[in-house]
């Protein structure tokens, strides 16, 4: 009876661990809530998603999302234009053409690339990637967001990749020899066989790696600049939502003002945009693996 | 080469061989890329930031003059925030990993953390940070402390820890949990006795990678107000007197590398530029001295496995 | 030896041995395969039987560390496919192959079945429309999906998959085709229906035929092949190797004392 007892405490404390994450998803989504709902008793909805200027430190202030929006936007749009064909040719190269050898090399180091600081990343972005770019466009400003998205794109090349080179190696292999034995060659097989097969699975890899993008802070912190500009041309510096938020945690702006509270509206933006992308991941992964 | 009709009759076959070897070269240059941004902020970080590594830049504290100033507070603060993270991830994470696995029963709730658990995952680092703002610095009244960070630090990685220990524990053969019962053991005797032992080094690598993670991180810690401008020590975490420990320096003002190094990439001066790439090399070398070794261990471990 | 080998042969296999690495997999084989007739293979798991099939079409090309030895020539022309000089593609696009289990690729029927000329450059619709409905009328398929041609190929019961394999293979013309076990994961009507297949398939291809069941041997083959541990122990016509076989092995196996 005292062993039962034992064992049903022990199991209630383990329950309480796993419940421990629900916990954290309730503190999240509150203290955004809370925060946030002091800030839309002062800003109209309507003003916060159409007004297209972001000033709320300045005397005349305005309270429009966009211009940070737009540079989250850019610089993800950026981002995925390096990440996405690097990665996936960095996968089916992996995963269909590469010897065991050369594959257990390179994983390791795409592993590591994931693993480095992403300040090391934002630093490369400004002091190497900007003045290289500034000798092909001279009048390039010193913050643009071209330099911090052309970086967040390789940081995330191994989430691209490796994700992808997941999904393709879970194809059959009996599927890839019924392409072979057609007469088909690597390349054919690849294109027309594997990566059809994977698809959800690759789709699953760009969104997650999309998400990361956007939840990316140093490297536009450093690199982009903190201006909040509505624009839409990687060339310019401007604000995303994350490099908002430190530069008003990097100020001192008193508890539970209007200013205080404009960086939790921005993290509910945040917050709402990552998780429709990381459903849509899960999702996609799910019904990969329902395929197989 | 003598004439070949099994060569001649494909007549495209040859146009699809060298279609192939043209993307097995783009393949090759693309993985390239990625080997190669590695060496080059390796190699960028070491050129520029390793003249300044010397004995005074680990000893002295940040300065207005970059010449004098050093990684001091840095590295301590580093140390002392991961030591709040791991006491509090490890244990939570590796008692929410076990009973997902060995005792969940499949109803809505389990479902709901399982789902929970994956979208946490996802959550950008500094909304983790916003959190803790609202409900460890003003509502529980911690501070802009080391606790405040390390917690902070804790709830972002836990997502992995439970991740990593799962696949561990998943990977240890039912038929040794059958053996134990059989024997008459309890459930948690037999976790605690077969499964967690062999699930060992699959913990420990996912422990490692999970930390290592977080010594990068600076997002979530610059939003809960951590200052880089530090010129002294938290308080000591031992004292001469009974009980020995102190554990003043939980609510000390802190620094972390990760700050330290974006406070002075932050600033105009040259100088300050070439402490940040000094604090960035430290910096790679734990975070990436961290993952390899999580990587050795995990070759190792699967060796062992299999044979 | 059979002494009626009475059709052209359409290949000759001398003295072919295949290693997995160090493993040898298949010792000194020597076989004659006759044109337009289905050779069957018979032999108790893991005697070498699929490794010998996926010879003809260098399957064993695809991962590293394996070789061959010998010569597989193949007529008219001649000449030795597993030597390396010879693109395995190339041999590929002549041999083609079913598996034992049905694989059709993640896409329609239609495209299935237009797969292999697709690879091989062909674009015009007219064309293919009308080789992919050969194909499908050739593998006994077409009255069942006709009407669905542009659904995914994973929704056909087991039996049509397989068919689909097999109009795909046909499609592009092979002289040769090659089954392994192709009728293992079917039910006894698919099955059938496949042996049919056989029959009038042969008119128009020769075919080397891997199968466990030694009734379908008997049923669908010319000529049989009994294998063990990786060696020919017997070739005769099927009639003699299920009648009178002249080894004791065979006489063991085909009548069920071991296997």
């Amino acid at each position: 009876m005292r062993r039962h007892l034992c064992e049903r405490s022990i199991e209630a404390s383990l329950f309480l661990a796993a419940l421990a994450s629900v916990a954290i998803t309730l503190g999240i989504v509150g203290v955004l809530a809370y925060e946030s709902w002091g800030f839309f008793q002062h800003v109209p909805l309507s003003e916060f998603l159409t007004d297209s200027q972001w000033t709320p430190l300045f005397s005349e202030a305005h309270y429009g999302i966009l211009p940070l929006v737009s540079g989250t936007l850019v610089t993800t749009v950026v981002a995925l234009l390096v990440a996405v064909p690097l990665g996936t040719v960095t996968a089916i190269y992996v995963s269909e053409y590469a010897s065991l050898s050369i594959r257990e090399t390179v994983k390791p180091i795409l592993e590591l690339l994931s693993a480095v600081p992403t300040v090391v990343f934002g630093y490369f972005a400004l002091l190497f990637v900007t003045p290289l770019l500034q000798r092909i466009w001279p009048d390039l400003p010193g913050f643009n967001m071209l330099s911090a998205g052309l970086v967040i794109g390789v940081m995330i090349i191994p989430y691209v990749s490796s994700v992808s080179e997941d999904a393709m190696r879970a194809v059959p292999m009996l599927i890839r020899e019924g392409s072979y034995a057609m007469g088909a060659s690597r390349f054919q097989t690849a294109l027309r066989v594997v990566v059809p097969s994977a698809l959800s699975g690759i789709a699953a890899a760009y969104v997650l790696a999309i998400s990361r993008a956007i939840g990316e802070t140093m490297v536009v912190a450093i690199a982009a600049g903190m201006q909040p500009t509505l624009t839409l041309n990687p060339l310019e510096p401007a604000a995303t939502l994350t490099a908002y938020i430190v530069q008003v945690s990097l100020g001192d702006l008193p508890h539970g003002s209007l200013g205080y509270q404009t960086i939790f509206a921005a993290g509910l933006v945040l917050l709402i945009i990552t998780l429709i992308f990381n459903i849509a991941g899960h999702f996609l992964r799910k019904r990969f693996h329902h395929a197989f | 080469m003598p004439s070949n009709p099994l060569r001649e009759r494909s007549g495209i076959g040859t146009g699809q061989k060298q279609l192939d070897r043209l993307f097995a070269l783009l393949g090759l240059l693309a993985m390239l890329v990625s080997v190669g941004a590695l060496l080059v902020l390796l190699t960028g970080l070491l050129m520029e930031g390793g003249p300044r590594l010397s004995w005074a830049f680990f000893t002295s504290y940040p300065s207005r003059f970059a010449e004098q100033a050093g990684i001091l507070p840095a590295w301590v603060g580093t140390i002392l925030v991961m030591a709040v993270t791991a006491v509090t991830a490890v244990p939570l994470g590796i008692a929410a990993a076990v009973y997902l696995e060995e005792y969940a029963p499949k109803h809505w709730l389990t479902d709901l953390i399982e789902i929970n658990m994956a979208n946490l995952a996802g959550v950008p680092s500094i909304v983790y940070g916003l959190m803790a703002l609202g409900l460890f610095v003003y509502q529980l009244r911690l501070g802009q402390s080391i606790l405040t960070a390390g917690l902070t630090l804790a709830l972002l990685i836990l997502p992995i820890v439970v991740m990593a220990t799962r696949e561990a524990i998943r990977a240890v053969p039912k038929s040794l949990r059958e053996a134990a019962f059989a024997l008459g053991a309890t459930k948690w005797q037999t976790v605690q006795h077969h499964v967690l032992p062999s699930a060992t080094g699959g913990i420990l690598t996912g422990l490692i990678l999970a930390l290592s993670r977080a010594i990068g991180e600076s997002a979530p810690l610059m939003t809960i107000g951590a200052l880089s401008f530090i010129a002294f020590l938290p308080h000591a975490p031992w004292q001469p007197d009974f009980p020995f420990l102190s554990f003043e320096w939980l609510l000390d003002p802190f620094t972390v590398m990760p700050i330290q190094m974006f406070n002075w990439v932050s600033r105009p001066q040259e100088a300050f530029h070439v402490n940040a790439a000094g604090a960035g090399l430290v910096l790679m070398v734990m975070t990436l001295g961290m993952n390899g070794l999580a990587i050795y261990l995990r070759a190792r471990y699967r060796k062992r496995i299999q044979w | 030896m059979p002494t009626n080998l009475s059709s052209p042969l359409k290949a000759d296999v001398k003295h072919l041995s295949f290693f997995y690495g160090t493993v040898q997999a298949l010792k000194d084989i020597t076989l004659p395969i006759a044109g337009n007739h289905v050779t069957a293979l018979i032999g108790p798991s893991g005697c070498g039987k699929t490794t010998y099939l996926r010879c003809f079409n260098r399957m064993h090309d695809l991962y590293p560390g394996n070789r061959y030895e010998g010569q597989i020539v193949l007529y008219p022309e001649g000449i030795n496919i597993i030597d390396p000089s010879v693109d395995p593609l190339a041999v590929r696009m002549r041999i083609g192959m079913v598996f034992q289990k049905p694989n059709p690729f993640p896409k329609s029927i239609y495209e299935n079945v237009a797969y292999g000329l697709r690879i091989r450059g062909a674009t015009q619709r007219n064309q293919l429309d009308e080789k992919v409905e050969q194909a499908l009328r050739g593998a006994a398929l077409w009255n069942e999906v006709k009407d669905r041609l542009h659904h995914l190929a994973f929704h056909l019961s087991g039996g049509q998959q397989q068919r689909l394999c097999i109009a795909r293979a046909l499609a592009t013309d092979p002289e040769f085709l090659l089954f392994d076990e192709p009728c293992s994961a079917l039910d006894p009507t698919a099955t059938s229906r496949v042996e049919e297949l056989l029959a009038e398939l042969k008119q128009r291809v020769t075919i080397l035929i891997v199968t466990h069941n030694m009734q379908q041997a008997a049923r669908v083959s010319d000529f049989t092949a009994f294998m063990y541990q990786g060696q020919l122990v017997e070739f005769d016509t099927t009639k003699t190797i299920f009648t009178n076989p002249a080894n004791q092995l065979t006489e063991d196996y085909v009548t069920g004392r071991f296997g």
